[in-house]
């Protein structure tokens, strides 16, 4: 790779690399994201590489193993181009048949085709797939067009053309200008308005600033950052360099978790890469402007995605926040001015540079520009990455793209915002999805988690859930948070396994109002958002666990019990063979089984196995 | 170990990605690393205990050959993730944060990989196993062993 360091020898190359691709030449495009991988793309990668091989069609076939498309639920997934023909559940054995009928004859293979289970009908075109139509890929659509350890493939569809305006044609003041106009807010989960974060920096006092960029997505649930780090990193790069140029930094950083390898790998080479080009490093294009990166990895603890404790986390010290009475802004790493901002937030300034801050700003709500990524999870039938433009409601994202509940099942709520943010009834489903009305419903955007719950999720169970996991989280430097929580876990447990009693829920309400009030860092203060909006939206729940002492969704083990439907059981002996203590009987052929209560450890395997919906749980 | 710190010029703020390193190495954190690190970088050693026992990925004991990860996140969580690591539990007859005493498997939970259309999730040495199921439990044991 050769530096290239002007604007002028960029377009050179541009154009030379559009040049040398032919549009037309198939290419089979193959995700290569996480989600795929645990679906076992990997060996789907290495038999269309081999097949193309032993048919000799190095020069005529194209392959590209890209980042995450969104549609995991569904994968491996495979896209032929130019025609766009949209393959599901790829396997090894398809592969052969792919290449010889799709690739070289045209001919659509039915079976690897996705049905739209709400028709029946089979879609050909990946355009087509409901999951995608509706939706706006303005940031994650580029996954698929690029290989991401490839810098030329960002090149190709007009990478770095965003940096190379700002650095010779702006000012920084006029691109933090842009950016304030363009509306665009802290995808991270706070929502601070991005241009508003930038100037402060600019203005704080100290010649040495710092640029990071939050990678480590620690909200259960939510997988858009790591999605883009992997897919498609040099937008992040692109547009940490752009934030750099207007704020006066001249070192970055991208911490990312230590759970994402792949966004690390492929993070790493993109700065490496970039590099190389010239596009990082000293002089960057000749500009006279110096910016450099550095990976870091996380430990894998929750906290750290709090700026200031990912800060010290960066300072090789244990990830504990501190008060920020002085925002980290004027001092934050090693006690300079720092801009932190998140992955997604990073990956639209490009677009908002190329495409102007009018144009970004038409699109959303009055005071939410823009698309946001959702990772649209849990029990609905369409899981994945869904990128819609703000101000869609809660039931086009579940219903219209996520193709509803599975198994007839009724929607419960949908928990937005992680572990701070809250769950939303049915009756809120027509809410728009922007900053300011997910909290004013008691939850809140956070990083864009949206894990939908059906009637089989029991309410205190989910409560609990967080609760704990923010136990387990809390850096302990607070008590309010350290000991509160542990209290409201010991409350809710005892809740769920029935010595709930007169007054819990009140307690619960105090307890809440103390951490809101008393601690330190926003870990501690939205932790009750769960507690608080699942006792205030699903309050019968919690009255039926602590008076009737029962599991209306039967979770709760210790309020439930395994029953046999006898009039559906055969007696075909699976249940038989798998549970773990022995406590189902077979009785002979055509006859019930029989489960003994007293054995029975409720592990659900049974009920899991059952392919008749014979066995119930009360 | 004399690589690992080189590659990171000895500086103190990498701290947390040398631990990373060297667990990468020797799959746990044997005391004698961390007093040689803290040596190395001039930290005195109740820090790098600090950190090396703040974050969760971090281990003071030997682990096992394998090493399990059952994905708690929430969306696996809204799936059953809690009755797949129960089943692993009952099959090697360990809790979560144990190690079976042959050294063949630790058994540990992680708060998301980011795999959550595909929940529940098991991870084992760096494989993803996805939309797991109770009664798959043994199989998928069975192929490690």
């Amino acid at each position: 790779m050769n530096r290239i360091s002007s604007p002028d020898e960029l377009e050179k190359l541009r154009k030379s690399i559009i040049k040398q691709r032919d549009p037309n030449k198939p290419c089979i495009i193959i995700c290569g994201g996480t989600g795929c991988l645990a679906l076992g793309c990997e060996s789907v990668i290495a038999a269309f590489k081999q097949e193309i091989k032993r048919q000799r069609l190095e020069t005529k076939v194209g392959v590209r193993v890209t980042g995450c498309p969104g549609f995991c639920e569904r994968g491996p997934l495979v896209v032929i181009k130019p025609r766009n023909i949209f393959y599901q559940r790829v396997s090894v054995e398809d592969v052969a048949e792919i290449i010889s009928e799709t690739v070289l004859k045209d001919n659509i293979i039915d079976r690897l085709l996705y049905p739209d289970p709400n028709t029946g009908k089979k879609i050909i075109y990946e355009p087509e797939v409901p999951f995608y139509k509706k939706q706006k890929r303005l940031i994650i659509g580029n996954n698929e067009l690029i290989d991401p350890t490839l810098i030329d493939d960002y090149l190709a569809v007009g990478g770095y053309a965003a940096l190379t305006r700002v650095l010779f044609r702006m000012s920084p003041e006029e691109v933090i200008g842009e950016v304030k106009k363009s509306g665009l807010r802290g995808r991270g989960g706070g929502g601070f308005p991005t241009g508003v974060k930038w100037g402060t920096c600019r203005r704080a006092q100290g010649d040495t600033k710092y640029i990071i960029c939050n990678c480590d997505e620690g909200d259960p649930g939510a997988f858009m950052d790591r999605s883009l780090m992997e897919g498609n990193p040099h937008s992040v790069v692109e547009g940490m360099i752009i934030g750099a140029y207007a704020i006066g930094g001249h070192q970055g950083y991208i911490y990312v978790r230590n759970e994402y390898p792949l966004a690390v790998r492929n993070a790493r080479i993109a700065i490496k890469q970039a590099e190389e080009y010239g596009l990082l490093g000293n002089n960057i294009l000749g500009s006279g402007f110096d910016f450099s990166i550095r990976v870091n990895r996380g430990g894998g603890a929750f906290v750290c995605g709090e700026s200031s404790a990912l800060m010290a986390s960066l300072e090789g010290k244990v990830g504990e926040p501190r008060a920020k009475y002085v925002h980290t802004v004027e001092k934050g790493l090693w006690d300079k001015p720092t801009n932190l901002n998140n992955v997604e937030t990073w990956a639209n300034v490009p677009l908002i540079i190329n495409q102007g801050a009018d144009w970004f700003a038409e699109i959303g709500t009055p005071k939410s520009k823009g698309t946001k990524i959702f990772s649209l999870v849990g029990k609905v039938n369409n899981t994945g990455l869904v990128e819609v433009p703000m101000g869609m409601t809660l039931r086009e994202v579940i219903f219209d793209i996520g193709g509803g509940i599975p198994k007839g099942k009724r929607f419960k709520g949908v928990q937005t915002g992680g572990p701070s943010g809250g769950v939303i009834p049915e009756g809120l489903l027509d809410t728009p999805i922007d900053f300011d009305e997910l909290t004013k419903a008691g939850s809140m955007m956070g990083s864009g988690g949206m894990i939908v719950m059906d009637e089989d999720n029991c309410m205190v169970d989910i409560a609990k859930y967080f609760i704990s996991f923010l136990e387990g989280e809390s850096c302990g430097k607070c008590v309010p948070c350290r000991e509160g929580l542990k209290r409201m876990r010991e409350i809710l447990t005892d809740i769920t396994e029935g010595r709930g009693k007169e007054g819990d829920i009140e307690l619960l309400e105090l307890l809440s109002t103390t951490l809101i009030d008393g601690s330190l860092c926003a870990l501690g203060t939205t932790a009750p958002n769960p507690v608080l909006t699942t006792i205030h939206y699903f309050r019968d729940e919690y009255e039926a666990h602590i008076k009737d002492k029962k599991c209306p969704a039967g979770v709760c083990k210790e309020l439930i019990t395994y029953q046999i439907i006898e009039e559906k059981c055969p007696g075909c002996r699976l249940c038989v063979k798998a549970c773990p203590v022995g406590a189902i009987t077979f009785m002979g052929k055509k006859k019930p089984v029989v489960l003994d209560q007293e054995k029975c450890i409720k592990c659900g395997i049974c009920y899991d196995v059952c392919k008749l919906g014979a066995i119930k749980v009360e | 170990m004399e690589s690992i710190l080189d590659n990171y010029q000895r500086d103190k703020g990498m701290l947390v990605s040398i631990l990373q390193d060297i667990q990468a190495e020797y799959n746990y954190l044997p005391k004698e690393a961390l007093v040689e690190l803290s040596q190395a970088l001039g930290a005195p050693l109740s820090q790098v205990y600090s950190v090396a026992t703040f974050f969760k990925a971090f281990s003071l004991e030997p682990r096992g050959r394998y090493l399990i990860n059952v994905c708690l996140g929430t969306a696996c969580h809204v799936r059953g993730a809690v009755k797949i690591l129960e089943a692993i539990e009952r099959e090697l007859e360990i809790k979560a944060g144990g190690t079976t005493t042959d050294l063949e498997f630790t058994l540990e939970t992680v708060n998301c990989v980011g795999c959550c259309a595909l929940g529940p999730v098991v991870i084992i040495n760096g494989e993803y196993h996805g939309q797991m199921k109770t009664d798959k439990v043994k199989a998928l044991l069975k192929s490690y062993t």
